[in-house]
Order: structure tokens, then sequence, then C-alpha cells
């Protein structure tokens, strides 16, 4: 045997065996895969059925529309129907698609085996198809949502909103909790596992987007979440923090929701401009022009997207002052939105076009969200947003700019991308009808609704009079809307009956010229190796890199030890640090999302034994994930993998990724807690006398538990410093005394308002003091669990002086939890004092 | 644009349409439709006040800009992508990103926004101290509104479900609510106001032609908030005042001792309803002092005619589903047919 056929056969049992570790399971086992490319195409599927159930009900709520004083339906179904079109859309739809987009296709574009953390990506899914099935399912039973997809209080606090409002809150904070999770995964696996050498100005812009759109949605959702929280309190305890009787404020809410409902938008945008980012390159034959413009402009547009929440507040009565401001800023961002379409354009007039049936989408896409971004520009001026605000107009220019600046992008993805699926083209000649059928459907549909808004039609209205000037227009526009039906039923026949019987393509039918494209339809690894990468276009530049990659001959070719493994590299400089090993087929993540969702559903109906026993089942369901799938001591310290390369296989610190997911995390969970305290600060400047002339928590409760707070923080901080230098007892012993200290420091806590018997029915005051103590003693229950867990993990030999990740990544959290408690105590104990 | 010129289609039908002259006849069609688009008397484009005139010139300015911007920018692309005869350098390709990317709009932008907020401060004047003739306070309720006119010598006028105005007078609103967020919009005269629990919130406007219209509550407020309209009519001032002296006393039509008077005090209507010059106090429900009178029934929902009447006192909450109003299925004809003859006498 020559060296030559030795090496070869080499070659061909590592592949062998990676094909095992990475091997999807069989049968109904299928379904505990958490690989990113089946969870990928779980999650793309299920927002895809979403978003086909959504538009039936939009069907339904044109075929009501399409003539004046008709009865096809009840006004409380049509409510239902708009209600939960648009919530449908907007959280089952919109966002988890580009998540599913996101996880499905960032490790190959990022050269990586897998994102950081697959059974988080795998719980994110099965949280979001539960909560996504709880909420549109109840729509049979006639108790879905109607008080409009952003659910102003009172009328959704309120008895007439029924168990329908509840579903909403509960529902969709559910699948909120799996979008951020999302999040944590992407960011984490867009800074730290692209491929040796794709330095930041490297990357695809699609990383680039998406990096944006994931720092958004930790700042965006929060603000929700602690909303929901405020609004769920009012409806099952009556805490009144909407009820005007009471000292609250309904606007409260419209503040908290449009401060995440501005930014949503720019988050279901950005991705879709992402793909036409990748999308217009491959097919103009060259590199984007004004890669950097592209960038800065996307960062602008995210940044400017969380300063004009208050335009969809003009109507509201707020000062001019402050509507002259948000009506700057809400011009000012059509202008980086403006730079991100003429880079297309530029680089289309730089380049030779192929005019292929996804350019078609994105052409098309084009031409309907300059129209929709054009009326975008007109509400923003308050004075004729006066006019047009929660009139039809808004409601065409709201699909305008989502259709063509999100769906027509994602059917351009959906024709480019599908064959990274499952190796064949989706039809041509299905995809330009389709394309035909849906824009002029959509323009049948939505331009006459211009008309209809500016002579006088408010959105929201189950029927009209036949005599003011909106029948035709109503008509017109419901038959518009079956065209459109028509479009996307040959799209969905396309996708699902044309799959079977399709050639196979070829591996790269575009040409295009980033790392996806080397991706193995039928391989489940992302890479076969990991390669060194030198320009934004590794395909297009490094000529025989497909060929060294599929031998095999880069990084990490082999699977040795039997684990699923990636690379993790620096954050700018992408440069190798660490083989990091990921979670692999788990049941985990079902039972734990099963668990979680049990206990929102419960929450729904009030069944509170159900939903505690649902949430301890969830908190052991946690704990076994973590213990069993996380910070595990390797058999070795370092790994070869290849070219001369050995890297660690256990990292603590910052550099590992498991300390930036709680980074991350705990931004997130921050945000959500100074939306809380901006909240008491809301009622405090809309009040003379804020507290009602009630009793506040004192200055001793609040500054002791302060105090016990702090000696938590730092027995958890001196016991990682003597962990780290071998002082195990000691560390040992810290972990246990900071745990009693964390118990004391949040019953401490809670003493203030209940000494002083602070009632949350009676007043907005109380009920913001309590919440607020609750929230930081629920952090302190958290933090409580981490330091025994990891006094248990020290104990079981788990956590050594060398392997001690787990009490870096718990000291993270109690620096948060440090800052937590004292913005509360110092907020409720002490500025009640110096006003 | 007359009022209620509503059906462009029915131009098709008209003599002008001649079959000799298609050309003529298409730009007469296209013209009648244009026009025939934007009018109606619950239209923003069609304006019988000073914002919304202000605000219809501001629409067709930005209209017109709009239309031409989408124009060029969708020719600019179709160049790129289909007509281009070669391609272009990088260089060129970057300057058109930071010239008509960047510059254009930030041109263009700077120029509509010193215009949009330039109208501003003399559209709504309620921040500024001037002498109102008349406030009126509108508060909103599922799903109607209640009217009070505050008169300069400290008397008021209640009424409920329509709206009248004085032309050339500027008059303020004090817009509250009941119940639920409400929004005040009268589109011919101007821009909306919402009306929020726990806030009064102040709006002016300025009709200045006469005319009947139609204002409808915008922001959604429960099952039937497609059926909360408010009728509104500009009057010649001295007509107004006419109309307000006369409200200010029991309806002339009020027959105390009538049948229809015994049913509505018998059932209880008065502890909902107000009518002046009876004991019927209620606050709950609409002041109908003067319902005879007015252009509609159930806000907007019907026209004021008996037969309309007797419907409405039955089957509110069938008419108006999610509407306060109980049924009152038990009054016999004749009831009902007495009622409502007495509550149309109340003009």
């Amino acid at each position: 045997m020559s060296d030559e056929t030795a090496s070869h056969h080499d070659k061909a049992a590592e592949e062998a065996q990676m094909r095992a570790v990475w091997a999807t399971p069989g049968g109904w086992r299928y379904w505990t895969s958490v690989n990113n490319t089946q969870v990928g195409l779980w999650y793309g599927s299920a927002a895809f059925a979403f978003m086909l159930f959504a538009g039936l009900l939009a069907l339904v709520v044109r075929a009501q529309l399409a003539v004046p004083e008709n009865d096809l339906i009840s006004a409380n179904l049509y409510n239902q129907a708009f209600t939960l079109h648009g919530t449908v859309m907007m959280f089952l739809f919109a966002v988890p698609i580009f998540e599913a987009v996101a996880i499905f296709l960032l490790p190959s574009m990022l050269g990586a085996r897998e994102l950081p953390f697959p059974r988080l990506g795998a719980f994110g899914f099965w949280s979001f198809f539960i909560g996504g099935v709880f909420v549109c399912g109840s729509i049979f039973f006639g108790a879905a949502p109607s008080a409009g997809w952003f659910m102003y209080p009172p009328l959704a606090t309120s008895e007439q909103a029924g168990i329908g409002a509840d579903i909403w809150l509960l529902g969709l904070s559910f699948i909120e909790v799996a979008s951020i999770a999302a999040a944590v995964e992407l960011i984490v696996g867009i800074m730290k596992c692209r491929a040796p050498g794709m330095r930041v100005n490297l990357m695809p812009l699609f990383a680039w987007y998406l990096l944006i759109v994931a720092g958004m949605i930790l700042f965006a959702f929060p603000p929700l979440i602690a909303g929901d929280l405020l609004f769920e309190m009012q409806r099952m305890f009556d805490w009144p923090f909407f009820d005007h009787t009471r000292g609250g404020d309904p606007l409260l809410w419209q503040h908290l929701f449009w401060i995440f409902g501005h930014p949503e938008v720019y988050i279901i945008f950005l991705p879709a401009i992402a793909l036409l980012a990748m999308i217009i390159p491959t097919f103009a034959g060259r590199p984007i022009v004004g890669y950097s413009w592209i960038v800065l402009a996307a960062v602008g547009t995210g940044f400017l997207s969380f300063g004009l929440w208050v335009h969809h507040m003009f109507a509201t009565g707020l000062p001019q002052i402050s509507l002259a401001f948000f009506s700057a800023a809400s011009t000012a961002v059509a202008i980086p939105t403006g730079v991100q379409i003429f880079v297309f354009i530029a680089t289309m007039l730089a380049g030779r076009v192929v005019f292929s049936t996804p350019m078609l989408f994105a052409i098309g896409g084009l031409a309907i969200f300059v129209m929709g971004g054009l009326t975008g520009v007109m509400v923003a001026l308050a004075p004729f947003d006066w006019q047009a605000h929660d009139t039809y107009f808004i409601v065409a220019h709201l699909h305008y700019v989502l259709i063509g600046g999100m769906l027509f992008p994602v059917f351009a993805g959906l024709y480019y991308y599908y064959p990274l699926i499952g190796g064949k083209h989706m039809s041509d000649r299905v995809g330009r009808f389709a394309f035909w059928m849906m824009f002029s459907g959509l323009n049948i549909t939505f331009f006459p609704m211009h008309i209809a808004g500016l002579r006088g039609m408010p959105r929201r209205v189950y029927t009209y009079p036949a005599d003011i000037g909106w029948d035709w227009l109503n008509l017109v526009s419901t038959m518009g809307a079956a065209v459109i039906g028509i479009g996307m039923f040959a799209v969905v026949v396309d996708v699902t009956l044309h799959r079977r019987n399709a050639p196979r393509g070829e591996r790269n039918p575009w040409n295009a010229g980033t790392l996806e494209w080397l991706n193995e339809p039928e391989e489940n690894w992302g890479v076969r190796s990991i390669p060194r990468i030198e320009s934004r276009y590794p395909l297009w530049d490094q000529k025989t890199l497909a060929q060294e990659v599929n031998a095999g001959e880069w990084y990490l070719a082999d699977a040795r030890e039997g684990r699923r493994e990636t690379l993790v590299t620096s954050v700018l400089d992408a440069e190798p640090e660490q083989v990091l090993r990921v979670g692999g087929t788990s049941y985990v993540t079902i039972v734990s999302a099963v668990t979680l969702g049990t206990v929102f559903v419960a929450l729904t109906f009030k069944w509170w034994i159900v939903s505690l026993a649902a949430g301890i089942a969830f908190l052991c369901a946690v704990l076994w994930w973590l213990w069993t799938g996380t910070g595990e001591i390797p058999e070795k310290e370092e790994k070869d993998i290849g070219r001369g390369l050995s890297l660690p296989i256990y990292v603590s610190g910052v550099k590992s990724a498991g300390w930036w997911a709680m980074f991350i995390t705990m931004t997130g969970d921050g945000t959500a807690f100074a939306s809380l305290v901006f909240g008491y600060f809301f009622f405090w400047t809309i009040h003379a006398d804020f507290t009602g002339g009630l009793a506040g928590p004192g200055m001793f409760w609040p500054l002791a538990a302060l105090a016990l707070f702090a000696l938590s923080w730092g027995a958890t901080l001196a016991a990682r410093e003597f962990n780290r230098r071998g002082g195990i007892a000691y560390a040992r012993i810290l972990l246990l005394s900071g745990a009693l200290l964390t118990l004391a420091a949040s019953a401490a806590g809670l003493a203030g308002p209940w000494a002083h018997a602070m009632d949350p029915t009676a007043h907005v005051y109380p009920a913001i003091v309590w919440i607020l103590v609750i929230w930081v003693a629920v952090h302190g229950a958290l933090g409580f669990i981490m330091q025994l867990y990891c006094l248990a993990r020290s104990l079981a030999g788990r956590l050594t002086a060398r392997h001690d990740m787990d009490l870096h990544n718990v000291t993270l959290y109690w620096h948060f939890m440090l800052v937590t408690a004292g913005v509360t105590f110092i907020v409720v104990g002490l500025f009640p004092e110096a006003i | 644009m007359a009022v209620g010129d509503a059906h462009p289609l029915q131009h098709l039908t008209g003599d002008n349409l001649s079959v000799q002259r298609p050309c003529r006849a298409a730009v007469t069609l296209l013209i009648a439709v244009a026009l025939g688009a934007c009018s109606g008397r619950q239209s923003a484009l069609d304006p019988a006040g000073e914002e919304a005139s202000q605000v219809a010139q501001l629409f067709w300015v930005m209209t017109l800009g709009g239309a031409l911007i989408w124009a060029g920018v969708i020719a600019l692309a179709l160049y790129a992508s289909r007509w281009k005869p070669h391609a272009v350098s990088d260089k060129a390709a970057g300057r058109l990103i930071l010239w008509a990317g960047a510059v254009f709009p930030v041109t263009v932008l700077t120029a509509l926004l010193t215009y949009g907020l330039w109208l501003m401060p003399s559209l709504r004047p309620f921040a500024q101290q001037q002498a109102a003739s008349l406030t009126i306070d509108i508060t909103g309720n599922q799903f109607w509104w209640h009217v009070v006119y505050r008169l300069p010598d400290g008397s008021e006028v209640v009424s409920a479900n329509e709206l009248r105005l004085p032309v050339g007078q500027r008059v303020e609103f004090a817009l509250r609510s009941a119940d639920m967020i409400h929004s005040f919009w009268i589109p011919p005269l101007g821009g909306k106001m919402d009306m929020i629990p726990g806030r009064t919130n102040r709006l002016s406007l300025m009709a200045n032609r006469t005319g009947t219209f139609r204002g409808q509550c915008a922001e959604f407020c429960g099952t039937s908030h497609a059926w909360m309209a408010l009728p509104t009519v500009v009057m010649p001032a001295d007509q107004f005042e006419a109309w307000l002296i006369a409200r200010k006393a029991p309806s002339p039509g009020l027959v105390a001792d009538d049948a229809g008077a015994r049913l509505f005090l018998g059932q209880k209507c008065g502890s909902c309803h107000r009518v002046q010059g009876i004991a019927a106090e209620g606050k709950a429900g609409p002041d109908l002092s003067h319902v005879g009178s007015r252009l509609s029934l159930g806000a907007g929902l019907l026209e004021n005619d008996i037969e309309n009447m007797a419907r409405f006192v039955s089957h509110s909450g069938f008419l108006k589903p999610g509407s306060q109003m109980p049924f009152y299925l038990t009054l016999s004809e004749t009831e009902r047919s007495d009622l409502s003859r007495w509550l149309k006498g109340l003009q």
C-alpha cells in the first residue's frame, strides 16, 4: 500500500466517523435533533405555515370588507381575525423566519460546523412552535385576542378583552423568550465562531446584518416583556399600572410597546435587506460596491430605529416639541435606508446582471418597498400623520413596507437558497408566475387603500356604510387579495410538490462567492473542514478552496473523539482560540420547552398548581441540561486541528462562548429591568405626588437588602479567586455563605413593602415598588440556585481550579445582580426621601 | 365636488362620455376619477377647514415629489439591472451611492421637514393663549359621543352623537374618554386627536365652509368601533347661534303627557338617558333632549326616522354589537311605535 492510498483510506475513515458523529437521528427520534440544518428547516417551515394561516385570516378579513354592511362574519370574529392576522404575521412569521434562515445558513456561511449552542436553538424552536400553535389555535375556540395587535389598555385590560388578551400576553411572552434565545445564539455565533481569518471587515453582509438585528432584539424585546409583565399583573391580580383611577396611565403601555414595536419593524426589514445583499452581488457577478457604506448604514438604521417610537403616538396629545423631535428622527431614518438601496443599484450598475427569478423578486420588492418608504416619510411628518394615523393609508403604507421590504426579499431568498435544502432548484416558470401574481395582486389590494384612508376610512372597522365612497375601493382591494392568494398558492405547490421530481442541480448553481455554497445538502456537518479565509468572496478569490475544504485538507477535519466540535475564534480578527464541543441530539430541549410552555398555558387559565408543578419540572430539566451538557471537563487539554495548530478544548472566562452568552442574556435582562425603572419614573413625572400619599418601603429594609446583596456578590467573587488559586475549601465555604446571604437579601428586599403594608392593588405607587423588589427577589433566587450549583459542581469534581467556567459565568451574573439590586433599592428606598 | 358625490364610476353612464371622442372621454374620465376619488363627506382631501386645507396641500406636494422620486429610483434600478449597455466603473458606482443615496435624501428631507415643522404651530394653536369664542367638551364612550357646548356666558348645551359648528370661527375642543381610548376625527376639518382615559387633550379647529360632514372614531375601541361616527354640520354663524339658543330649552315638540313619554319613564329609559323637561337625568347613555332633530341615530348608524327609531329601541345590541343598551324586545308593536313617535317628536 502506497502512502497515498493509506492517506486516502485515513481520509475516508475520518469522513465516515465525522458523518456518524453528526448523524441525524432516525425514526421518531428525528425530532430530538438539535443540528442547525434540521432546526433551521423546522423553524422556517413552521414560520411559513403560520404565515399561510395569517394569510388566510387576511382573506377572511378582505371577504368581509368586500361590500358595505356585509354580514359574512360577526364583528367579534372580525376583530379576532385582524388581531390575529397582525400578531401572527409579526411575531410568528416576520421575526422567526429570519431566526430560521440565520440558524440554517449562518454556520456554513461563517465556515463553522454549528452555532455555539445548538440545544438552545432547538429549545427556542420548540418554544416558538408550542407558543405559536397555542396563540393560533385560540381562534377555533372563539377565544383569540381581539383588541388589535398592539393591545392598548384599557380595552385590552378590560373584561371585554376576555381570555384572548391573556393568550396574547402569555403566548407571546413565551415566543419572545425564544427570540431572545435565538439572539444570544446568533450574536455569540457571529462573534466567536467565524472561520479563521474572517476578520470583521471580511464578514458576509448577511452576518453583519444579523449581528445588528440580534443586538436590536436584545434591546427591543425586553421592554415588551416588561410591559407584558405589568399588563398581566393588572389582568390577573388587579395591580393598576394602566388604570388612571388609581394612578396608572394607559400611555405607559404605548411607550413600552412602541419602544419595542418600532425597532421591530427594522428587526424585520434589515435581515431581508441582508438577503438582498447576498443575492445581488451573486447575480451582478461582482463584489458589493460600498461594503463599508452598507454596513455603516445598517448600524445607523439600527440605532435610529430606537428613537422613532413616538411617531406611533403623534395623536396622543404629546407636546409639540416632542412631535417635532420624533418627526425629525423619523424622516432621518430614510437616509441610511436610501444608502442601502443605492448600494444595491450601484452594485448592479457596476456588474453584469443575470435577471433570474430571485432577482425578479428582489427588484420587484425594491419597487414596492421604495413606495412604502416614501409614504413612510409622508407619515413621519406629524401634521400629515394627524390625518393619516389609524386609517387605511397606514394599512397601505405598512403593507407596502413589509411586503416590499420583507416578504419579497424572503421569496427571493427562498428561490436563491432553495438548492441548499435538498440540492434541487425550484421551478423558474412557477416562480415568475407567482411573482407577477403577487406583484400585481399586492398593488391591486393595497394601492386603493391609500385612497380609502384619505377618504376617511379608519382601520379596524368590521364594516362600513355604503354612501361614503369606500365601497368600490374595498371591492378592488378584495379582488387583489385573491390574486395574491393565487400567487402564494403557486409557491406552496412548487415547494411541496415540485421538490420530489425535480432533478438534482449542481453544488453552486448561481456561481456565488460566499462559503455557504460549499455546503453539501446531504451532510450535517456544515463544512467538511474549516478553511482560512482571505477574502469577502472566498469561492471567487480562493480558487482551490472548495476542493481543499471538501477533501478535508483544512482545520478540524476529524471527529476522532466522537464529539461534535467547532472552532472558536477571536472577536475582531477571527484568530483560532479554542475547539468548542457543542451539544448533540437530546430530549432535554423538548422537555424544557414543553414544561415551560405548560407554565404559560396553565397561567392563562389560572391553573396555579399545574403552573407551579410545570415550573419546577422546567427548572429540573434546565438544571439537568446544564449539569450533563455544559462545562464538561475534557479528557485532554488540547486538540490537534491540523496544519500544525493545536487548540485548547476548555476555556473559561471572557474567551469562552458561555461567558458571552451570559453577558448577552444579562444585557437583555438588564434592559427589561431598565424598562421597569422607566415605568417608576414615568409615574413620577405624570403625577404631582406620585406616591398617592401612601407609605413607601422606608429606608432600612431596602438598604439592608442592598448591603446583603453586596456581601453575597463579594462572597461569589472571592470564591472564584480562591478556587482559581486552589483554595477549594474556602471557595466552597464562600459559596455556601453567599447563598445564605442571598436568601437573607431577597427576604430583606421583600420586607420593605411588606413591613409598610403596601397594598399593590390600591395605587400604582405600591404596585411599581412591589414589582421592582419582586424582580430583584426572583433574580436573587436565580443567583442562589447558581451559587449552590457551583458548590455542587465543585463537590462533584466537575469544577476545579483549572476548569472553573461555571464559576466565571456565575460571577458575571452576580455583577449584573449587584447593579440590579443597587438601582432598585436606591430608587425605592432613597428616591422618595430625596423628593 | 359635491357632498356625497362619491361614486366615480357613475361618470361612465353619464352623457358626457362620447363614443366619437374616446381620447377626450378617457381624459375626462381620468380627471373625474381623480377628483371623485378625493371627494366625500369624510375625505381629508376635500377640505372644509383650516388644518385640513393645509395638510391636503402638504399631501399633494409630497405625493408629487414622492412619485417623481419613485419613478427615478425604479428607472435607475431597471437601467442598472436590465438596460445599461455596459458596466460602469466602481468609482462611478461609488459616487452614485454618495450623491443619490446620501446627499440627495439629506437635502430633500431637510427641506420637507422644515416645511412640515413650520406648519405645526399655526395648525394647532391650542398652546397659545387665545379667546376661543366657543369650547366644546367631547367625551368618547363605547360607542357614542357626549357633546357639551360651553358658551362664553358660562351656560352650556348638552347634546350627543352630532356636532354643529359655526363657519369661520375657531372652536376649542376638550377631549376626554369615559372608558376606552377613542380618537376624535373629522377628516374634512382636520387631523385627529386621541381621547385617553384620565387625560384631557385639547384641539382647535376652524371650519372654512359650510356643509355636512362625517367624523368617526379612529382608535379601535371595541366591538362596534366601526359604528362610532360623528355627523358634523358646519353652519353660518347666525344659524348656529339660533340653533344653540333653541337647544338651551326643552324641545318644543316635547309632549310630557303622552303614551311615549310614559313608556320612556316606565321602562326606566331615564336612568341612562337625559331628556330636558321631564324627569330623565341619566348620564350613562346619550342625551336625547332633541334626538328627533338629529341627522342620524346610533352615532351615524341609521337614518333618523320613526321606523329606525323603533328598530334601534328593540334591537340596539344587534344593530350595534357590544352596545351597552339592553334589548327591548318585550315592547309590543304599539308601544314601540308610541315610543319612537314620541322620541322622533323631540325636534
